[in-house]
């Protein structure tokens, strides 16, 4: 019976895909020379494995070349060879070159050999550099053996009942090849057109060409079993490959070699090989079909991706499944009960239970979602390496905070901003080595990539202690741009903003500022997509900082409903810090009519709602409101409202969808009677209030002055 | 076979060519219409919440079985002078492509009218009105009978970020 194997393409995919990850960040922690052998062994499995998946799977293309590369990795394994800078560049080549192999084999594509092919070439001159020294003695005996051996040329076609009696091929053409050198061929002309097809039937009759040292009745007795069944020649001939002695080498490893270079050279893994082959011969009839089916699958990859989920959180989520089926029969038996006294607080209690079992399970499935950023941070140690060494600069790449949690989707589009503003910072951010002496700096540049969670939004920054923004520069070229005007007053935290303008993305007017600007824009409109925000803040001469910041689920919020005259608003729970009865005799007054409240030690300023959102109708007086003090962007402010109302779980609906981005707001909801309640952007209102951020105002300098203890 | 196929096309053709349907509605003691195509729903009159800051034609937000549609009061939009909502006040729900991006917007109208079927080559040019803000929104007029139809363009109503249209 024959296993359609294509079911497990999936699986395989999956698996190759990560084992070259591993392999890469392995490689990555490879220094040569101080190479410890679990390293080696690590990308030495990964190679394995995915030798063994495409060998399974037919893709001969992948298998043929993880071959070699595994060969190589097991002489340093095997301490025959030691590892050089050279040998790492061109297995991290190589792992690139395997992973546009497999990708193109997964969307059904023909992969492009060439790239495979070369770097092929480059690792059996390493490897044949090698053999011709005098290193290993078994390889010399190998090379002697092969070249006192005769050739063979056997002919084996078999009536097509061979399958039926339970013999397998492949096993014969193994037990050949541990004979010596053994060369394949396989013929499939004899296959008949593909309506009269049968895939138990064997078409296919091969020639080998075998050079051993062993006499010829060895070879005929692999034939034993199958005599009956099919047609065996088998004939002395003249030593075809007697100069090929790295072909020994390699098939001395694996068995069956075939040569991308020779597409009718096939080792036939079973009857599906055979569909294959019949497939290549009525291939004209069907090509239109499976480009197109090959089109929608790589349409269908890009939306329908999977998610790998610890066991634990899956167990979790059982369990409270469990206690939730639970809960649903002891809430279904009080129904069937009479109705008491009893019985209502028995169902009261049951209700109870059963919103703390749905809140559990709710969190738990949004925790799934929930992927460590470090899926992320681990694709920029390759990227550091790689740039630097283009750049010849030296850096260090430090993570920090790679267990911090965010969502997958708001992951897969983070992406390409981070690598943007990481090879930015690589480029323009951080000098030479020699300018770094010059200026005496630690000739080690340093990139650090740090995450962590602040209220309910995830942060990351990408540091670099480089020369930092060029205000003088940046300046001058924006009023050459026409974006400012040069009687313009701007704080240097306005200037430094002008990198995000789309105006100053030109690539020429880009590279003799100091830099930073190519594509910003971009960056700051994809981060803006996901309702997040990005800012930098430099030092010339110190360095920079870009601060990214995002939601860390889009979907659903902890909120405190609360009311500003007769309308409900929501505050996400999570930015609150406390809420209190305004105490007058602590309310000064600042500047031009902004209030703050004194509240231990800390100077709070006083946002009116009311005015904000020029609500008429609203409680005015300070002492008969309340106040709720909201932290944001690390700073904080009191929101002044009417009355607080309940606390609750709201599902977070666009506002954009169907109207625009409204300042202050930064999504709605429904409440329970199914009115529409809109949930306030703090950060959003800060700006619309006119408080605006730290150093561009006078104002705000001195409360930052007063806020100065550590948060 | 293929006479039936020529003849469905020529039907379909006939039909699309000759005429559109339009909702028509009273504001203002003026009837309005718009293609019904757009139209969603009718509703009667219900609070909705408002939003801050937003223009006064937008009336608030309404939760349309899960989602969140804004509300305009058209009155308001055009700048005739707003009246008491009653029972007859009604939300014409639309859905309307608007920069690549298709919404669904409620619009508040004194009382719906009727539906015509009116040939699209029959519409006149709007009559160059200069002072009116208002043409902009106009694609059309037609003459029903002894009365006149202003056909609505509700890309341009219910384009909000576009400030070409009428100031407040």
């Amino acid at each position: 019976m024959s296993i359609d194997l294509s079911q497990f393409f999936d699986v395989f995919f999956e698996e190759s895909f990560e084992g070259l990850d591993a392999m890469e960040a392995e490689l990555l922690n490879l220094e040569p020379g101080k190479e410890d052998s679990e390293t080696i062994n690590t990308i030495f499995r990964a190679a394995h494995s995915i030798k063994g998946g495409s060998g399974t799977f037919g893709f001969v293309s992948v298998s043929d070349f993880t071959h070699v590369l595994e060969t190589l990795l097991d002489q340093i394994r095997d301490g025959q060879r030691v590892l050089t800078a050279e040998h790492v560049n061109l297995l991290l080549k190589s792992v690139d070159c395997v992973r546009g192999l497999l990708g193109a084999l997964q969307a059904e594509e023909e992969p492009d050999l060439s790239e495979s092919n070369e770097l092929k070439a480059r690792f059996e001159a390493i490897l044949g550099g090698e053999s011709s020294e005098p290193t290993g003695t078994e390889e010399n005996e190998v090379v002697s053996e092969a070249q006192q051996s005769t050739t063979y040329q056997i002919d084996f076609k078999p009536e097509p009942h061979l399958f039926k009696t339970g013999n397998e091929p492949l096993y014969m053409f193994s037990e050949l090849a541990e004979l010596g050198q053994l060369e394949v061929s396989a013929f499939h002309d004899g296959i008949p057109d593909f309506l009269e097809f049968d895939p138990e039937d064997c078409f296919l009759h091969w020639r080998f060409f075998l050079t051993t040292t062993k006499p010829e009745p060895c070879i005929s007795e692999i034939f034993e079993w199958v005599e009956d069944d099919a047609d065996i020649k088998i004939e002395a001939c003249g030593g075809l490959f007697e100069d090929d002695t790295l072909d020994a080498q390699d098939t001395s490893a694996e068995p069956i070699s075939n040569q991308p270079e020779q597409p009718v050279v096939e080792t036939p893994a079973n009857t599906s090989a055979q569909a294959e082959e019949n497939l290549a011969a009525v291939q004209k009839k069907v090509e239109s079909v499976k480009t197109s089916k090959a089109e929608s699958r790589k349409a269908n990859d890009s939306t329908a991706t999977s998610i790998r989920v610890g066991i634990d959180k899956v167990d979790s989520l059982i369990n409270m499944v469990g206690e939730l089926v639970i809960t649903q029969a002891m809430l279904s038996q009080i129904g069937d009960q009479e109705i008491t006294e009893s019985s209502i607080a028995a169902l009261q209690e049951g209700l109870t239970q059963l919103a703390h079992n749905t809140r559990d399970l709710q969190e738990n499935v949004m925790r799934i979602r929930m992927l460590p950023i470090s899926f992320v941070f681990s694709r920029f140690p390759r990227l550091v390496r790689d740039t630097s060494q283009k750049l010849n600069k030296q850096v260090e790449l430090k993570l920090v905070g790679e267990q911090t949690e965010l969502d997958k989707t708001v992951m897969e589009k983070l992406s390409d901003p981070m690598v943007h503003l990481v090879r930015n910072s690589l480029d323009h951010g951080l000098e030479t080595p020699e300018e770094r002496i010059a200026n005496g700096k630690d000739p080690v540049g340093t990139v650090t990539l740090n995450a962590f969670h602040q209220g309910g939004n995830i942060v990351i920054e990408i540091m670099d202690d480089g020369k930092g923004l060029d205000t003088e520069k940046i300046r001058s070229k924006a009023i050459a741009n026409g974006l400012i005007n040069e009687a313009d007053d701007l704080s240097v935290e306005e200037v430094n903003e002008l990198i995000f303008m789309p105006g100053f993305s030109t690539a020429d007017s880009v590279s003799d500022i100091s830099g930073r600007g190519v594509g910003m824009d971009v960056v700051r409109r994809n981060i803006q997509a996901l309702n997040g925000s990005v800012e930098v803040t430099s030092k010339q001469g110190v360095g920079s900082t870009f601060t990214i910041r995002l939601p860390l689920t889009l979907a659903i919020l902890d909120g405190q409903l609360v009311q500003v005259a007769t309308h409900t608003y929501i505050i996400p729970l999570i930015s609150i810090v406390e809420s209190l009865q305004i105490d007058i005799s602590k309310v000064s007054k600042v500047g031009k009519g902004l209030e703050v409240l004194r509240l231990r030690d800390e100077y709070i300023p006083i946002l009116r709602l009311y005015d904000i959102f020029s609500h008429q109708g609203a409680r005015e007086e300070l002492d008969k409101t309340l106040l709720v003090v909201v932290e944001s962007d690390n700073y904080k402010i009191g929101l002044l409202v009417d009355d607080l109302l309940a606390q609750q779980q709201v599902v977070i609906k666009s506002l954009e969808a169907n109207y625009q981005k409204v300042d202050g707001i930064s999504g709605a909801t429904i409440l329970g009677d199914g009115t529409v309640s809109l949930i306030i952007d703090i950060s959003g209102l800060i700006k619309l209030s006119g408080l605006r951020r730290p150093g561009s105002t006078e104002l705000l300098v001195d409360l930052k002055g007063e806020e100065a203890e550590p948060a | 076979m293929i006479d039936q196929v020529e003849v469905n096309q020529q039907l379909m053709f006939d039909g699309e060519s000759d005429e559109k349907q339009f909702l028509t509605f009273m504001m203002h003691d003026e009837e309005y219409g718009m293609d019904i195509l757009a139209v969603q729903e009718i509703r009667g009159w219900e609070p909705v919440t408002t939003i801050p800051n937003s223009p006064n034609f937008v009336r608030g937000a309404m939760n349309l079985r899960g989602t969140i549609v804004p509300i305009i009061d058209l009155r308001m939009r055009f700048g005739i002078s707003a009246i008491d909502y009653g029972p007859l006040t009604v939300v014409i729900v639309v859905s309307v492509q608007i920069k690549e991006q298709q919404k669904i917007m409620g619009l508040v109208v004194d009382a719906v009218s009727d539906v015509y079927s009116i040939a699209e080559e029959k519409a006149k040019d709007v009559p160059d009105f200069q002072d009116s803000d208002n043409a902009y929104f106009v694609h059309g007029l037609v003459n029903v009978g002894q009365k006149m139809v202003v056909l609505l363009n509700l890309e341009k109503v219910l384009d909000l970020s576009d400030k070409s249209g009428l100031k407040g």
